[in-house]
C-alpha cells in the first residue's frame, strides 16, 4: 500500500537513496566483485611511445609460480579489433582514415601503455611477477608525441592506413560567406590557444571481471561501464563474437566516469575472452598508473580563431581552424568530439552570422583523446570566451557590453545558428544580469583596490557560455557519422500491490538516478520514492540502453519513463473504467487517483494494479492482464543548457600562485528535478574547471613519454585549491522533450575554464598580457611578473 | 607464509599473509571488507583510509605484518550495532557531499580524525587543509567541507543531532 509521504516529487531536494550503502561501506564496486575460481590478469604494456616489436618471448614466465595462461596479439589475430563509433567525412567526402585498433598489439606498439600481453595467474601478485619475466624484442621508431611533430615532413608513420599521420580534415560553414564578411570588416581580432590535455581521473581505476560458464557457454563481463548495452553491442558484435544472447554485461555502482567509461577498452575484450579460453572467471583491475596510460584522455586542441566584427562591436562573421589530437588509436566516439560537439557549438550564446571552421584530426604517439567530461564544447567555449575578452579589449569595448550586444535576443527563439544547431530556448540576458548582481560586478574594482594594498593583483572574469546536451536525435546523428541511435529506453514495471521497479537504460555513476528518477515516479504516479526501485547497469534486467553521457540520461532517459508512464495511466484508465463501471474518456489520472469526473469515484494506482495482477473482476478479453509498460524515446534535438559563470582570484605576486576568492554560477539546465542533486553536479564540474585552468596538464615528453603519469605528478584540484562555489539556476524550459529539462552535468566543466582565465588575465592586466595558457601555473605567472619587472 | 593477528571492527582476525601484502589486500581481500577503496598507487587519493588505534592511516602504504596487534576500524565498524549512522555518516548525506561514493570511505575517516584532533572545532580552511590527503572527483569538496563542520559541532557538542534535523 503506498503511503502519503512528504513531498518528493519535482522539485524535492530529497536527501539521496542511494547514500546509505556508499556510507556504510556497502558499495558494490567491480573490485569487490570475486567469483568463484576467479583467476587474476595482468597487462604488460609498452614502455615504448612507438616501438615495432620483433618477438614476445614467454616461456620463462609460463613457468612462474602460479601462472594459469599467457595470451598476447597472436594469440587473438583471429578476433576484432576495438570498434569506432563515428565516422567523419573529409572536405572531399571521402571517409576518414580509421586504422585497425588491436586489442593486443599486432607487430608495433604505437603508445606508451599500449598492451602487449596478458598474464593469467592465481594472484593478481603472481600475474605481475610473471609478467616481469616476459621478454619483449622491442625494436623502438620514432615517436611523434605532439600534432606538431606527428604533421611535420618526414615525420613517423603511425599507422599505415593514415597516411601523414592525418585522420581526417573536416569543415563546416559557409567560407565563401565567411570571407566576405570579414572583407567588411571594421576589425579582424586574431586568438591563437591551446586546449590543454587532461586526465579524466574518475577515483574508481577501471577493473573487469569476464565470467564464462562452459555449461552453459554464457558469458558474463562485469565492468566499470557507463553503458553497459552499448559495450554489449561493441564486444559482441565487432570484437569478440558473441550473440547479444549469450553475453550479459554487467556495470554495477561505478565511481565515477566523467565520459572516460563510456568507451569499449581492450581489457573488457581480453577477460571476456580469456576467461572462455582457461574456462575460469578472469579479473581485472587497473593501478592508477595503468589509468594514466590507458583510459581516453581529454581536450588536446590547438586553434586558431579570428573574429570579424563592425565599428558598433557587432559581430560580422568567425573564422576557426583547429588541430585535434586523437592520440595512438580512434576510441570508440573520439572523431565526433572535435567535430559535431565542438564546431557546432562556436556560435555560442552569440547572434554571428556566419562562421567557417576547418578541423585537422591527428594521430601521435599518445593515450587515445575522447570525450572528457563536456566533450568538444569546453573546448568551443574556452576558445569563443576568451576570444571574446581579447576582442572587447582591442576594440576598447566593455567585455560584458560586447558579450550583451551581441547576445541571441530572448524573442529570436527557435534560433537557427550558421553552424547546424537550432536552440529550442534560452534568456542568456537573465543569466548574465543574475550572475554579475549575484558576484557584486560592480563591487569589483573595490575589492580589486583593496586587495592591491594587501599587495595582491586580483581579477574577476566571465563566461557566458551555451552548449548541446541531451544527446541525441537518432536520425540528425547517424546523418552526421553516428554508427548508433541515441535514444533512451525506460520501463515501468507496476507491481501488484502497487510499489514500482523502473528499468533504465542511462547509468548512475554518481549522479543520484535512484534518487532523481524514483522522484519522476513519485510525481506523476503519487508512489512514495520509498516504494520505487531504479534498475540500471544489467544487460539481464534492462532490455536496452544507451547509458549515460553528454548529460542526456533526464532529458532522454527521463523523457522514456515519462512516455512509460503514459501508457500506464493509459492502461490504468481502461482498467479503472472497468472497475468504476464507467466510460474511459470520463476517466482522469492525477499521482495515484483514478477518478469518475465530477464524481467522488475514485481507485487508486494500488486498486488498479492488484486487479491487473488478480484479474478476477477484469475484461480479459480487451485488456492484457500485469501493468508494465515500456517506451523508446527519441530526442527531437539537442538540448542547450546555457549561462553565466564569473570568477574571481587573486594573484600573490610573490610566488605567482593564483587563489580562487569566488565563483558565482547562473545556469539555466531546465526544470529542475532535485536542486540539491543539481548545486552538486554543478559544483562538482566546475572544480573540474578550475581544475583544468589552473592544475592540470598531461605532459608528454619529446620521446612520448607521459611525464605526469601518476598522481604524484598530475595535479589533481584538492580542497584547499577551491573555493566554494555559489551555484543558482534561471529556468526556461526545453520546448521538445515531456519533462522541460536540459541537463546539468556538464555545465560546470564548461563554462568556467574561461572566467577562470579571463580573471586570471584581468588580475595581470598591468603586466601588458594578453593571453596566458592554461594551466596558469604559478610558475608560468611568476615568470610573468618577473620578467616585466627585470625589464623595467 | 607470515601470520598476522589484528582486531578489525571489534572482531580479532588471524590471517596468513605474503609478506609484501599491504593492509588495504589484507582488508579488502582476505577479510572481504571491500568498503575501504584503493584509488591509486602513489598513497595521493586517500580512498583507503581506516583507523588505527583511533588514528587515521592509509591502509595502501603499510604493511600487513606491522599490523600485529593492531585495533583497526573501517567505514564497515562506524555505525553503531543497531544500524545508527555515525553523526559524520549522517552528515555526509545531509549535505550531499557524495556522488559517486568511491572515495567516501576513506573521506569519512579522514574526517572523523581531523575533527577529533581539533577538539576546539575547525575553520573552512582548517577542514580544506585537513583534506590535503583526500581526492574527490565528483564533489569539488564544497559539500564535504560544510558535512565535516557540521558533523563536528555534533561530535563536539556545540549543537545537537535534534537542533539541526530541526532547521
Amino acid at each position: 500500500m503506498n503511503v502519503v509521504a512528504p513531498f518528493e516529487g519535482i522539485g524535492a531536494s530529497v536527501r539521496r537513496k542511494e547514500d546509505l550503502r556508499f556510507l556504510s561501506g556497502r558499495g558494490h564496486y567491480t573490485d569487490d566483485i570475486n567469483r568463484p575460481g576467479q583467476a587474476h590478469a595482468y597487462i604488460l604494456r609498452s614502455p615504448h611511445a612507438h616501438a615495432a616489436v620483433n618477438a614476445i618471448e614467454t616461456a620463462a614466465a609460463k613457468a612462474m609460480p602460479g601462472v594459469v595462461a599467457i595470451f598476447t596479439g597472436a594469440d587473438l589475430a583471429a578476433i576484432g579489433g576495438l570498434p569506432c563509433g563515428w565516422q567523419i567525412h573529409n572536405k572531399d567526402g571521402s571517409p576518414m582514415a580509421e586504422p585497425k585498433h588491436p586489442v593486443l598489439a599486432e607487430g608495433k606498439v604505437r603508445h606508451v601503455g599500449d598492451p602487449v600481453a596478458v598474464v593469467i595467474a592465481e594472484t593478481r601478485q603472481q600475474a605481475r611477477d610473471a609478467a616481469e619475466a616476459i621478454v619483449v624484442d622491442y625494436a623502438p621508431l620514432p615517436a611523434a608525441a605532439t600534432m606538431q611533430a606527428a604533421l611535420a615532413s618526414g615525420a613517423a608513420q603511425i599507422h599505415e592506413a593514415a597516411p601523414g599521420n592525418l585522420c581526417y580534415d573536416w569543415h563546416i560553414g559557409d567560407k565563401a560567406a565567411q570571407e566576405a564578411a570579414f572583407a567588411k570588416a571594421h576589425k579582424v581580432v586574431t586568438f591563437e590557444t591551446t586546449n590543454n590535455r587532461l586526465v579524466p581521473n574518475a577515483m574508481e581505476p577501471r577493473a573487469a571481471v569476464g565470467d564464462f560458464d562452459p555449461q552453459s557457454g554464457d558469458y558474463t563481463l562485469y565492468t566499470t561501464s557507463q553503458n553497459p548495452h552499448v559495450i554489449r553491442l561493441l564486444m559482441g558484435a565487432f570484437v569478440l563474437n558473441i550473440p547479444e544472447a549469450k553475453l550479459r554485461v554487467v556495470a554495477p555502482d561505478v565511481g565515477g566516469g566523467f565520459g572516460s567509461k563510456i568507451y569499449h577498452y581492450a581489457e573488457e575484450a581480453i577477460v571476456t575472452w580469456a576467461s572462455g579460453r582457461v574456462k575460469r572467471p578472469v579479473k581485472w583491475t587497473a593501478d592508477r598508473t595503468e589509468s594514466f596510460m590507458s583510459d581516453a584522455h581529454g581536450r588536446d586542441h590547438v586553434s586558431k580563431a579570428e573574429l570579424a566584427v563592425d565599428k558598433d562591436g557587432k559581430i560580422l562573421g568567425l573564422k576557426v581552424h583547429t588541430y585535434a589530437n586523437m592520440g595512438a588509436y580512434l576510441s570508440t566516439f573520439a572523431p565526433c568530439v572535435p567535430t559535431y560537439l565542438y564546431a557546432t557549438l562556436l556560435a555560442g550564446v552569440y547572434t554571428t552570422p556566419v562562421i567557417y571552421a576547418e578541423v585537422k584530426a591527428v594521430f601521435t604517439n599518445t593515450v587515445p583523446v575522447d570525450a572528457y567530461r563536456g566533450a568538444g564544447r569546453p573546448e568551443a567555449t574556452y576558445l569563443l570566451e576568451r576570444l571574446m575578452d581579447v576582442a572587447a579589449a582591442e576594440i576598447g569595448m566593455d567585455r560584458v557590453e560586447f558579450r550583451r550586444k551581441n547576445f541571441i535576443p530572448v524573442d529570436a527563439f527557435p534560433y537557427q545558428t550558421p553552424v547546424a544547431l537550432q536552440y529550442d530556448s534560452g534568456n542568456y540576458f537573465a543569466t548574465l544580469d543574475a550572475a554579475l548582481e549575484a558576484a557584486d560586478w560592480k563591487g569589483f574594482e573595490a575589492r580589486r583596490a583593496a586587495a592591491k594594498a594587501k599587495g595582491k593583483l586580483r581579477g574577476i572574469g566571465i563566461s557566458t557560455y551555451l552548449e548541446a546536451c541531451g544527446i541525441a536525435p537518432s536520425a540528425v546523428v547517424g546523418s552526421l557519422g553516428a554508427r548508433a541511435g541515441l535514444y533512451e529506453v525506460g520501463t515501468i514495471r507496476v507491481h501488484p500491490t502497487g510499489s514500482v521497479t523502473v528499468l533504465t537504460g542511462t547509468h548512475s555513476h554518481g549522479q543520484g538516478h535512484e534518487t532523481t528518477l524514483a522522484q519522476l515516479v513519485a510525481d506523476r504516479l503519487g508512489v512514495p520514492i520509498a516504494n520505487v526501485d531504479i534498475v540500471h547497469g544489467d544487460t539481464a534486467k534492462v532490455p536496452f540502453g544507451m547509458g549515460t553521457y553528454g548529460s542526456r540520461s533526464l532529458a532522454v532517459g527521463g523523457s522514456a519513463m515519462f512516455k512509460a508512464m503514459d501508457k500506464i495511466i493509459a492502461k490504468g484508465k481502461r482498467i479503472a473504467a472497468h472497475l468504476m463501471e464507467a466510460s474511459v474518456e470520463d476517466v482522469e489520472f492525477d499521482r495515484g487517483t483514478f477518478r469518475v469526473a465530477g464524481t467522488d469515484k475514485t481507485k487508486s494506482l494500488t486498486d488498479i494494479s492488484l486487479a491487473a495482477y488478480v484479474p478476477h473482476n477484469y475484461p480479459i478479453e480487451e485488456i492484457e492482464p500485469g501493468l508494465e509498460e515500456t517506451a523508446f524515446y527519441d530526442p527531437k534535438n539537442f538540448t542547450y543548457p546555457g549561462g553565466c559563470h564569473i570568477a574571481e582570484v587573486e594573484i600573490d605576486p610573490e610566488t605567482g600562485k593564483v587563489s580562487m576568492v569566488n565563483f558565482t554560477a547562473v545556469d539555466d539546465v531546465g526544470r529542475v528535478i532535485n536542486p540539491m542533486i543539481v548545486e552538486g553536479q554543478v559544483q562538482g564540474g566546475v572544480a573540474q574547471g578550475i581544475g583544468q585552468a589552473l592544475l592540470e596538464s598531461a605532459i608528454y615528453d619529446a620521446e612520448g613519454q607521459l611525464i605526469s603519469g601518476s598522481m604524484m605528478d598530475y595535479t589533481m584540484p584538492r580542497a584547499d585549491d577551491l573555493a566554494p562555489v555559489s551555484v543558482a539556476t534561471h529556468t526556461t524550459l526545453c520546448t521538445h522533450n515531456p519533462l522541460g529539462v536540459k541537463g546539468c552535468g556538464e555545465v560546470g566543466a564548461i563554462g568556467s575554464p574561461p572566467a577562470v582565465m579571463n580573471a586570471v588575465v584581468d588580475a595581470l592586466k598591468d603586466f601588458g598580457v594578453r593571453h596566458i595558457e592554461m594551466p596558469a601555473t604559478p610558475a608560468k605567472i611568476w615568470n610573468i611578473i618577473h620578467a616585466r619587472k627585470a625589464a623595467e | 607464509m607470515p601470520q598476522v593477528t589484528l582486531t578489525v571492527n571489534g572482531t580479532k582476525h588471524t590471517v596468513e599473509v605474503e609478506a609484501r601484502t599491504l593492509l588495504v589486500e589484507l582488508l579488502r581481500e582476505k577479510l572481504r571488507l571491500t568498503g575501504t577503496h584503493v584509488g591509486c598507487d602513489t598513497s595521493q587519493c586517500g580512498a583507503c583510509v581506516v583507523h588505527m588505534g583511533g588514528d587515521s592511516i592509509k591502509a595502501c602504504t603499510i604493511l600487513a605484518v606491522q599490523c600485529e596487534g593492531a585495533d583497526v576500524t573501517t567505514i564497515e565498524g562506524l555505525a553503531k550495532a543497531d544500524g545508527t549512522l555515525h553523526p559524520m555518516q549522517e552528515a555526509f548525506r545531509e549535505y550531499h557531499a557524495l556522488q559517486c561514493g568511491f572515495c567516501t570511505p576513506g573521506m569519512v575517516m579522514s574526517a572523523i580524525d581531523l575533527v577529533n584532533k581539533h577538539p576546539g572545532g575547525l575553520s573552512e580552511q582548517e577542514i580544506r587543509e585537513g583534506l590535503e590527503g583526500n581526492l574527490c572527483r565528483c564533489t569539488g569538496y564544497h559539500n564535504i567541507v560544510k558535512a565535516i563542520a557540521a558533523a563536528a559541532d555534533v561530535m563536539q557538542g556545540r549543537r545537537s543531532e535534534l537542533a539541526r534535523a530541526a532547521e
